[in-house]
């Protein structure tokens, strides 16, 4: 197939301008191909290894790095946010807190107040109802009075309207006995 | 071209492609002489500046879009070398980075209608696939010594089978250069050759579309083959490389 031949290019290339056999193979070439081969990988290896590579590398160290800083100060403002929070809860529960005391110090003195005016007006009752009681009680007493006065009166009349004689005193100690019994 | 009609048949010239031919006068192809070798290899060349050096000159944190296909590059071998190869083969990297963006561009260049494809040529991958050879098997001996020696002695396989088991291993060791060379030149060489055939049917009217479906499903694949032939060297380079620095079983 391939056709290896002495020093000429036509050897590899008919009289048509086509190749004869694999172009590959024919040894005429391959020294120029490597000639070229080799400038093209040491130019690449140094333009790589020199300038491309380290380039590359830093650009993503620093990439790398700034994202670590960015994700470390995220955290840093989420735990700062946090405590903000938190120092507001505890403001607020403080500020409940103190709420909760001044209404029940609040309460517990009204009620005082509450109880003290209650007792003043309870003994102001009490008295009231005491001078009542008194006022009823000489009114009852003279009420007995006046019916044992009218009793006799009307006893001594009664005696006298029958036909009989009595004299005061002993209407006065009958009705008493009648009263008393 | 490839293929003219003449006189009503087909004539196929699928190889002329892979002429190496001077560019300025048309003398013999000397070991100085600029060709279309040169050329195409100086235009990979210039494309890697273009894309390594060019496209990260602004070191930018966000990158644009030159600079993140440069990083991605990067990244990719980078890793490759990394997980294949073991962390202490990081220094290493450059070369094999240099052996991956340089077949990468090859391939890719080579699939400009008219281009020349270098990475189609034996002598070119060759090159490659016995540098790559002697640079581990000397890297091997400098590393571990004699020790190096103990990659054909499978310790973990019974006593009498070790010297059969050594004689296999030894040959594949003297195939890979052969086998990682040829891998690459043979399949660019077939994929190019296919398409210049296709392309050579399409000279006849009534075939003619499907001929055009076949190139086009057939430049398809080779834009794939064009990236895996520059992986799979690659990621072998590493592989050799591990077998150079870690060469117990």
């Amino acid at each position: 197939m391939a056709t290896e031949t002495t020093g000429t290019a036509s050897a590899c290339v008919g009289p048509d301008g086509s190749a004869i056999g694999m172009p590959q193979l024919c040894a005429d070439w391959m020294p120029n191909q490597i000639f070229w081969l080799l400038i093209a990988l040491i130019a690449i290896y140094f333009v790589l290894s020199r300038i491309a590579l380290p380039r590359i590398a830093s650009v993503l160290a620093e990439r790398q790095g700034t994202i670590t800083n960015d994700l470390a100060a995220a955290e840093d403002l989420k735990q700062k946010a946090v405590e903000a929070e938190d120092a507001y809860n505890k403001a607020l529960a403080d500020a409940r807190a103190q709420a909760q005391e001044i209404i029940a110090q609040n309460k517990a003195e009204m009620q005082a107040e509450l109880d003290k005016a209650i007792a003043k007006a309870d003994a102001e009752i009490a008295a009231k109802a005491a001078e009542s009681e008194k006022a009823i009680s000489e009114i009852r007493a003279s009420a007995v009075q006046s019916v044992e006065a009218v009793a006799k009166d009307t006893a001594g009349a009664i005696v006298a309207a029958v036909g009989g004689q009595a004299d005061d005193a002993s209407v006065a100690a009958a009705v008493d006995a009648q009263m008393k019994g | 071209m490839a293929t003219e009609a003449e006189g009503g048949g087909l004539v196929f010239h699928p190889m002329d492609q892979f002429i190496v031919k001077p560019l300025f006068g048309d003398g013999a192809v000397g070991m100085f002489t600029f060709t279309n070798v040169a050329l195409w290899l100086l235009l990979a060349v210039a494309c890697v500046i273009a894309l390594m050096v060019l496209g990260t000159s602004k070191r930018a944190t966000v990158p644009t879009r030159t600079q993140s296909i440069a990083e991605l590059a990067y990244g990719f071998v980078y890793k490759m070398v990394e997980d294949v190869t073991g962390k202490d083969a990081v220094k290493y990297f450059p070369y094999i980075f240099t052996l991956f963006i340089f077949i990468a561009f090859s391939n890719f260049l080579a699939l400009i209608p008219t281009s020349f494809s270098p990475t189609s040529h034996i002598a070119i991958t060759a090159i490659l696939g016995f540098g790559v050879f002697i640079a581990v098997t000397v890297l091997g001996f400098v590393k571990n010594g004699a020790s190096f020696l103990g990659l054909f002695w499978v310790s973990s396989a019974p006593l009498a089978l070790r010297p059969i088991l050594a004689v296999i291993e030894l040959i594949s060791y003297f195939v890979r250069p052969v086998s990682h060379s040829i891998r690459l030149a043979g399949n660019i060489m077939a994929g190019h050759a296919v398409l210049k055939v296709f392309a050579g049917f399409a000279a006849i009217t009534a075939v003619a579309p499907l001929s055009i479906l076949g190139i086009t499903a057939i430049y398809a694949l080779e834009v794939l083959v064009a990236f895996i032939q520059a992986y799979v060297f690659t990621i072998l380079t590493c592989v050799y490389l591990k077998d150079a620095l870690h060469p117990s079983h």
